[in-house]
């Protein structure tokens, strides 16, 4: 060991209670830390993870201006030929392409307006959680089939089962009337009350015939396997729409902005309870160093009037800090890892938790996330903070008199 | 106290005043950290309160009714057919009650709307205007037109943002289609005389209002209605209210406390205690090991002192009680002007802080884009009763090693 670092190290330690006390107010931070980071970083995670795989997948190809004006006139020309380009030069993505409108669904008993969306029912599993999520039932088959999947609560509302007849009633692309009788073959249940409510899916042929889409679709829906592919696949996509003027390419960011927003916001009040969390211990750092240089006055006094430089007492400072600091980065970071990795593997709940969930289509249990980043984000600002405030003790050293020194009490 | 310690209060407050300025710099890092704890627990919890606030206020506002009656099935299936007859002669008197403040019979059915450039799914709510009023619609939300006027307006109030959506604009015709109890198809053209501005787009998407003798006459309902809305003196204790409607309800109906109508709303306030005390305490632990450490580092620096202060005759009790009020003399300090400094910065936060740049995820949470602050005296007694109390208990420690110093030992101390 070198004489510096022991020297800091004992030095450390002339003052056991205090050096452990401002030690156990890193741990504490570093723990509380790692425990939230781990939390939000595995909740955002989920989040979009779902959000994104029940229906609007990563990335989607529109006529421009469908996104913010949902128009059945606002479609996409001869969709089924650009997903097969799409499929061709992104081998990896899944893609699958849909038309949706606005109509009226009447059962015998029931009239409800809903959203009904067609989809290819050969594609359509890969891009969204929903058709895997039949409760009773099946998946549509055919492109052209006269054939409907509904909600629970639709199924309900509307007094239907599997093999009933419903009506839809709308109006078709050219504003002609159109009408269509379906078969009821599948009930799904997704837990977001919102989409069994609301949604129906039916075929892409047998929607393009009755709501007079000729050809044409709304959305090009392509999901990838992780966030960290979206860049790359946007790309792709402008790149074959690039001939066509009318259509865009938008990222989930742009589908679904509240996702991103909200995480957002959660994370502009979680960084500056984190702020204030950080900078209360740097503050205790602070006391420490400071009362731990001044009452060394004499000592090092004597030491400079030996010839000892200032900058080398000053480095001798730092160098206790940043010991003291390790060690509560150390501890605080393997508790908190400990607690991370525990709840990863066993789950995090608190109560109200799965109405909350609810809302952002988060399950009733949370897995933290335990990354690099996660883990050492809080610790290391922590690390970082408590080196920044030992810099004014040490500088005092600079302005240290060796006669005047020596003097002092 | 002061009996115990043999010292007067005064001379012992003036004691702990002067040595708590012998290290001014220890003393003044100490006292900032306090006020910045201090301020980031009122700051903050007056932040999360104004946030959910205003999130019950947007959404009792969009379902205003502290407690509602129901046909029992009409929760899961809101339709026509489940319906409730408009109130009786034994309801009617309960809504006499002085415990009710308001009330109001809606009728509310799914519907469809169009004009001329497209279609939406709505919620239709034939309302009795003068009702509602009294139950806290704001009628200043209607920024263009106006308001109806009675249950038999022939007008129709639709949201700013479903105006957008339909292309349409004040003084058109709409159609809205729904379904009578025999599902035959029930359609009527409304002119659009009112459009209001709600805090969240999404109820301005969904929501749609109507004179209610309209509605009933466009459904073949007769007087039914699909819910009586009821207002007592305070949205947080609505058991009272609960218990006299629930005794004259009619058979088959359902009368629920907007509690758990809305559940996650009423999670988000049941949630706010516990969540504003968590912050308290986490600050305050944070503050606690610099304090137990500045009081550890006074009376260390003080052992001699205070040996030679036992040795003449001073009680162990009176050195406790001399570092205690140290203590306490800087966390009421720093409470002082901890608290005003958070005062200071709500006050000119009062008409709200604009988080329009996150709207569409605040929407996510169910709230609004403007965060108004709400300072509450609970919240500002529960912060500084913890301080005291906690910093207090902190500081037993080092007092009480203080007072435990045998003399000779101590004054031998270099």
């Amino acid at each position: 060991m070198n004489l510096t670092l022991s020297l800091a190290w004992r030095n450390l330690w002339r003052h056991k209670r205090r050096t452990w006390l401002t030690v156990v107010a890193m741990i504490f931070s570093n723990v509380l830390l790692v425990f939230m980071i781990s939390i939000q970083f595995g909740s955002y995670q989920m989040m979009i993870d779902n959000t994104l795989a029940t229906f609007s997948g990563h990335v989607q190809i529109q006529h421009v201006g469908y996104n913010e004006n949902p128009k059945i006139r606002n479609s996409i020309p001869t969709i089924l030929p650009l997903s097969e380009q799409l499929r061709s030069v992104l081998p990896k993505a899944h893609i699958a392409a849909r038309a949706s409108v606005f109509a009226l669904v009447s059962s015998e008993k029931r009239s409800l307006g809903i959203q009904i969306i067609g989809v290819q029912p050969a594609f359509e599993a890969r891009v969204s959680t929903l058709p895997g999520l039949l409760q009773e039932g099946r998946f549509l088959k055919e492109m052209n089939a006269d054939e409907i999947v509904i909600g629970s609560t639709l199924a309900r509302n509307l007094k239907v089962s599997l093999g009933d007849e419903l009506t839809l009633l709308g109006s078709g692309r050219d504003g002609s009337f159109a009408a269509g009788v379906v078969i009821v073959s599948g009930i799904f249940a997704s837990g977001s009350n919102d989409l069994d409510r609301s949604l129906a899916e039916v075929p892409l042929g047998y929607f393009q015939e009755t709501f007079a889409m000729r050809n044409q679709g709304h959305t090009i829906v392509i999901a990838v396997d992780g966030l960290d592919q979206v860049a790359a696949t946007l790309s792709v996509a402008r790149e074959q729409i690039n001939g066509q003027s009318q259509l865009v390419a938008l990222d989930w960011n742009q589908l679904q902005p509240g996702l991103r927003q909200a995480i957002q916001a959660d994370l502009t009040s979680a960084w500056f309870m984190y702020g204030i969390l950080i900078i209360l211990v740097a503050f205790s750092v602070l006391n420490t160093q400071l009362m731990s240089v001044l009452e060394r006055t004499r000592e090092f006094g004597v030491i400079t009037a030996l010839g000892v430089k200032p900058r080398k007492l000053a480095s001798l400072v730092m160098l206790e800090a940043v010991l003291m600091a390790l060690i509560g980065l150390v501890i605080g970071l393997v508790l908190g890892w400990m607690l991370a990795y525990y709840l990863s593997i066993n789950g995090f709940s608190y109560p109200g938790m799965e109405q909350m969930g609810e809302k952002f289509n988060l399950p009733g249990v949370i897995y933290p996330s335990v990354s690099l980043l996660s883990m050492l984000l809080g610790p290391g600002l922590v690390f970082l903070f408590c080196i920044l405030a030992s810099i004014y003790p040490s500088l005092r050293l600079f302005r240290l008199q060796p006669v005047e020194a020596m003097r002092a009490v | 106290m002061p009996a115990a310690t043999g010292l007067p209060l005064g001379a012992m407050i003036q004691l702990a005043w002067r040595n708590l300025w012998r290290n001014h710099r220890r003393t003044l890092i100490m006292l900032i950290a306090i006020i910045i704890g201090v301020w980031a627990m009122i700051f903050m919890t007056a932040l999360m309160r104004g946030m959910v606030d205003q999130m019950l206020k947007d959404g009792i506002q969009s379902l205003p009714g502290m407690v509602q009656i129901h046909n029992s099935e009409y929760r899961d299936d809101p339709s026509i057919e489940n319906s409730l007859e408009a109130p009786g002669a034994e309801l009617l008197s309960a809504l006499n009650s002085p415990l009710v403040f308001g009330w109001s019979s809606r009728v509310r059915v799914p519907a469809m709307i169009s004009s001329e450039q497209g279609s939406r799914g709505v919620i239709l709510v034939g309302i009795d205007p003068i009702a509602e009023l009294s139950l806290g619609f704001d009628a200043g939300s209607i920024n263009q037109g106006r308001f109806l006027e009675d249950a038999g307006d022939k007008g129709l109030i639709i949201g700013h943002k479903l105006l957008q959506r339909l292309e349409t604009r004040l003084g058109k015709r709409v159609a809205v289609m729904s379904q009578d109890p025999d599902n035959n198809v029930a359609d009527r053209g409304f002119r659009i005389v009112g459009v209001y501005k709600a805090s969240l787009e999404s109820q301005e998407e969904q929501f749609i209002y109507a004179g209610r003798d309209i509605v009933q006459a466009l459904l073949k309902i007769g007087t039914q209605v699909s819910e009586i809305a009821i207002n007592g003196e305070d949205y947080r204790d609505v058991a009272a209210l609960q218990q006299l409607i629930s005794a004259t309800a009619p058979a088959g109906a359902e009368v629920l406390p907007w509690m758990e109508l809305n559940s996650y709303l009423s999670m988000m306030l049941g949630m706010m205690d516990g969540v504003v005390l968590v912050w308290i305490i986490v600050i305050f632990l944070a503050l606690s090991f610099g304090l137990a450490n500045t009081l550890m580092m006074a009376v260390f620096e003080r052992i001699r002192e205070i040996g030679l202060m036992q040795a003449l005759g001073m009680r162990p009790a009176s050195i406790l009680y001399q570092i205690l009020v140290e203590s306490l003399l800087l966390l009421l300090l720093g409470l002082l002007l901890g608290n005003l400094l958070a005062i200071a910065t709500i006050l000119p936060l009062r008409d709200g802080i604009d988080v329009s740049a996150v709207a569409k995820g605040m929407e996510l949470m169910g709230a609004g884009s403007t965060l108004y602050p709400a300072l509450k005296i609970r919240d500002l007694v529960t912060a500084n009763v913890v301080v005291i109390i906690l910093g207090l208990l902190t500081s037993l420690l080092p007092a009480w090693r203080a007072s435990r110093y045998r003399p000779v030992e101590a004054i031998a101390k270099t």
